[in-house]
């Protein structure tokens, strides 16, 4: 028993001759389909160019639309003309101009020899898929469709839309459960003409006629009423993206397409050279009776359909550029942000860097240059360390630092006097920030420092104008970074504690516990200087309560071991 | 879009075709070869100036690449160069002694052939330094890429420019002819690129990269812009805005996802740092027929008097497209 091919051809002729050649030469009939919307002259081509093999002839033609009747007229007409004029076909396959065997025709002949009675066509009902192209299912059979959805869009948008106000519906054919499903199927004999010459036929082909996309519904529901062992699978490898194109195979695919052991494969490029002449050279059927596996294949398009719908999270890039809020990880990794802890300790990025496996940095966005880790002038990806260039496009040059370190995680210092323009709302929405604030630390420089003191007052008011605005962003309900918050005050009371929770946070796998705290400095007289502060008329309110005289000491460096009693 | 502002830039675009086709005035056919075009071929269209010795290399890559027809502008040659492309059996070529400037830095010439001969084609516009790198560029001709995007229905495609340097002076190995340029200037910056969307023409600005960090570092809103779209498949109406980096209408400018999605994209390999340079940017800044009084040449010799090293030590190696795309420099979208 033998297989016959009909194929449904409207583009690159010359390929759809060069397999049908290749099926008829191995003894597999086919007969051939050609669109209407062909000119006679390429038509004429064709036919000549196949007018040596006997078992090769041409159907009915009709004017092929996407998503109409014609399709499925077209492939009934194939389909009497097979089972009329090729008494030794059993199985009926269904291919297009753009399939490509991938096996030998013996292999596929003993692989159908095995299953004498297995019809091979995808059949699912309506509420199992979820490829359906516009969101139309079941709608599919009980709406009507005049207008065509690739040229007369909004009168079939509003006609449907219509439809579904008014409630009308079509009544679908008593014994017809709907089914859809890919066009490409292989029918048996029985099944096939069970389905030509049902007395039903006309009744059903009524039907149809103004069903959307009846190709990928007729056989798939009529084959349910007389199929015998349905094996609901389509023996073509047809991959189709998001928007219901199928895709593409080109040479370059000519390994994945060998071990995928398929029958045939759609849709392949016209002009893969490499591929029509590997697959169409003899080839000796080999004994190994594989199962088409198309699951590597299937791994490479769903990643490409990925990435054409999410993208690659925290990538801004020529063709990936997301509004606010659509980015899909506004970062591309996890990173930690502190503000405030540089100014209570001595040398804390080298503390923090022998306790975490991470990249710390100094203050990224200070006023005179980026302080990469190490004092570099530049960082991974030829990122410079210039401020101008960085207060150009903060957020991108944030977005490239994490960008750039893949794979390691960054930390960096900030502060009131730091860059703040588009970082602080992007950082607070960012779920991928640690943002850890001790808030009024920023006072500390000031008490150290050599000021006027009119100077150190105005600097004061200014630092804590911006740190105020910053926390209420940080305190907003639209925060989606992990934010903690402590005044200074009570952050010096037990330092250890909550850097230990932020370390646990950044590196989890490392169960050593913090013996030995950061350097803090000198607090000696702080709080006389807050109140020298309030005595100017200015109010810090950020730092906590220090009272005056009572110098801050806290309690222990060391950790503290809370079951002994002192 | 409000209608004065698609008014506006309905008559903005008119005006671009109507200089277009003023400017045809300059162009003087040399060699007309455009009855050899075939439909569905690619073509390239290019204005150059004294490129006599980067040709060969230039021609024999998009040729390779599939490219059917190059039409080009001579903007005054006087290297040679005419008279070679004269002799090639593929490239049209007209010639001009109009100025550069004048013309929009050649946009307008650009404008006018691609109008006359690119309507209804695929048309790559570049320059004889920009060489067009795509997704699976090794293994599939650029018809594959202009099938696929036609099925799509998308009529443009991007390709950020990527300026590629040697390690060391620039004038230190000089450029043999034929030879490919990126085997001397094989390196890049992979990731200082800033971003911004231009809210009238709805392109992405993009700047940064060496010419950025080097030599705009105190004033990066005079950087070059980065982001251009060299492949178009034309229609009577399409006009080039500035250079390749905005076209209108500007439906064809939005290249780009917005949803978190990554659309397919290129990049143009910018083989501009490589001997000889230095002699070209004296020429280049005597003749000041470059854009906004050709600040970038200024820039250019100034600093590469001094410290003449684009290289450093995170400077990104060139090998193939895959690493762009892995670097997040162009993506494969949903070709597979």
């Amino acid at each position: 028993m033998t297989v016959g091919f009909i194929m449904m051809c409207h583009t690159a002729l010359d390929r759809a001759a060069q397999v049908a050649r290749y099926w008829a030469e191995h003894d597999a009939p086919v007969v051939i389909h050609v669109d209407k919307r062909v000119p006679a002259h390429e038509f004429g081509a064709l036919g000549r160019s196949l007018a040596d093999l006997p078992n090769v002839s041409f159907c009915k033609r009709f004017k092929c639309d996407w998503g109409t009747w014609s399709l499925v007229a077209a492939a009934q007409a194939g389909a009497e003309q097979m089972l009329a004029r090729h008494e030794e076909v059993r199985h009926v396959y269904l291919a297009s101009g753009a399939c490509l065997p991938l096996r030998p025709v013996q292999e596929l002949t003993d692989y159908l020899d095995a299953r004498p009675q297995t019809d091979f066509i995808e059949s699912v009902t309506t509420a199992d898929v979820g490829w359906t192209v516009g969101g139309i299912d079941m709608e599919r059979f009980t709406l009507r469709f005049p207008f065509s959805w690739k040229t007369q869009r909004r009168l079939f948008d509003r006609y449907v839309a219509l439809q579904r106000r008014l409630g009308l519906k079509r009544r679908i054919p008593d014994g017809l459960v709907p089914h859809l499903g890919s066009q490409w199927w292989c029918l048996t004999r029985q099944t096939l003409s069970a389905i030509l010459q049902d007395p039903e036929r006309p009744a059903y082909d009524r039907y149809f006629k103004k069903v959307w996309i009846p190709d990928e519904s007729y056989f798939q529901t009529l084959a349910r009423l007389y199929a015998t062992s349905i094996e609901s699978r389509s023996l073509t490898l047809s991959k189709f993206d998001f928007q219901g194109k199928p895709h593409i195979f080109y040479d370059d695919h000519l390994q994945l397409l060998r071990r995928s052991d398929c029958f045939v494969a759609r849709k392949i490029w016209p002009k893969a050279d490499r591929l029509y002449s590997a697959f169409l050279s003899p080839r000796a059927a080999s004994d190994t009776r594989a199962e088409p596996n198309p699951a590597k294949i299937d791994r490479l398009f769903s990643k490409a359909v990925e990435r054409r719908t999410k993208g690659r999270p925290g990538l801004y890039m020529q063709s990936r550029f997301p509004l606010k809020d659509r980015e899909n990880g506004k970062t591309s990794a996890p990173y930690s942000v502190f503000q405030g802890f540089t100014d209570l300790f001595e040398n804390f990025e080298g503390w923090l860097s022998k306790h975490v496996g991470a990249r710390v940095h100094g203050h990224l966005f200070a006023p005179e240059r980026a302080e990469f880790a190490g004092g570099d002038a530049m960082f991974n990806g030829c990122l410079p360390d210039s401020a101008i260039l960085r207060d150009y496009n903060p957020r991108a040059f944030l977005t490239n630092v994490i960008w750039n370190s893949r794979g390691e995680r960054q930390c960096f210092m900030y502060s009131p006097r730091d860059t703040q323009k588009d970082i602080d709302w992007f950082t607070a929405t960012d779920p991928n920030a640690q943002i850890s604030v001790i808030t009024g630390a920023w006072a500390v420089p000031l008490f150290r420092s050599n000021l006027n003191f009119a100077e150190i007052r105005r600097e004061a008011a200014r630092l804590q104008n911006i740190e105020l605005a910053h926390v209420t962003i940080l305190r907003s309900m639209y925060v989606k970074a992990r934010v903690r918050i402590w005044t200074m005050a009570d952050f010096i009371e037990n330092p250890m504690e909550p850097l230990q929770t932020i370390i646990d946070e950044i590196s989890p796998r490392a169960t050593r516990r913090l013996t030995e705290a950061p350097q803090m400095v000198d607090l000696t007289g702080f709080g006389q200087f807050l109140q020298n502060l309030k005595n100017q008329g200015m109010q810090p309110r950020l730092m906590g309560d220090f009272p005056v005289g009572g110098d801050p000491r806290p309690h222990s460096l060391r950790r503290g071991r809370p079951y002994l009693v002192k | 879009m409000s209608i004065r502002t698609s008014y506006r830039l309905r008559l903005k675009r008119k005006r671009f075709l109507f200089r277009a086709f003023r400017k045809r005035r300059e162009l003087t056919a040399v060699a007309e070869r455009t009855g050899a075009i075939r439909k569905g071929d690619v073509l390239a269209f290019v204005t150059l100036r004294n490129e006599r010795i980067r040709l060969p290399f230039f021609l024999r890559y998009y040729r390779e690449l599939g490219i059917s027809h190059f039409l080009i502008v001579d903007n005054g040659s006087d290297d040679g160069s005419a008279e070679y492309l004269a002799a090639q059996e593929d490239v049209s070529l007209w010639r001009t002694e109009a100025s550069y400037k004048r013309s929009r830095f050649g946009v307008d010439w650009m404008n006018w052939l691609l109008r006359k001969y690119g309507t209804g084609h695929w048309t790559l516009t570049v320059d004889p330094d920009e060489f067009f790198v795509y997704p699976f560029c090794d293994t599939r001709p650029i018809n594959a890429l202009t099938d696929w995007l036609d099925t799509y229905h998308i009529r443009s495609f991007p390709a950020m420019l990527l300026d590629m340097y040697p390690k060391g002076p620039i004038d230190a190995e000089p450029y043999r002819e034929g030879q490919d340029p990126f085997e001397i200037a094989c390196w890049f910056d992979s990731g200082n690129y800033m971003i911004s969307k231009n809210s009238e023409f709805h392109n992405l600005w993009i700047q940064g990269g060496p010419r950025a960090r080097m030599f705009f570092a105190n004033k990066p809103l005079a950087a070059p812009s980065l982001n251009k779209i060299p492949l178009v498949k034309w229609e009577k109406g399409f006009a080039f805005a500035s250079s390749t980096h905005m076209i209108l209408p500007r439906g064809l400018n939005t290249v780009y996802d917005e949803w978190g999605g990554e659309k397919a994209s290129g990049c143009l390999l910018h083989a501009k740092f490589l001997s000889p340079l230095t002699a070209k940017v004296a020429e280049e800044l005597e003749r000041r027929e470059h854009f906004a009084g050709s600040r970038e040449y200024k820039a250019y010799s100034d600093k590469l008097a001094r410290e003449p090293d684009l290289w450093c030590k995170w400077s990104e190696k060139y090998i193939n497209w895959r690493q762009l795309e892995i670097l997040g420099l162009m993506s494969k979208g949903n070709w597979a």
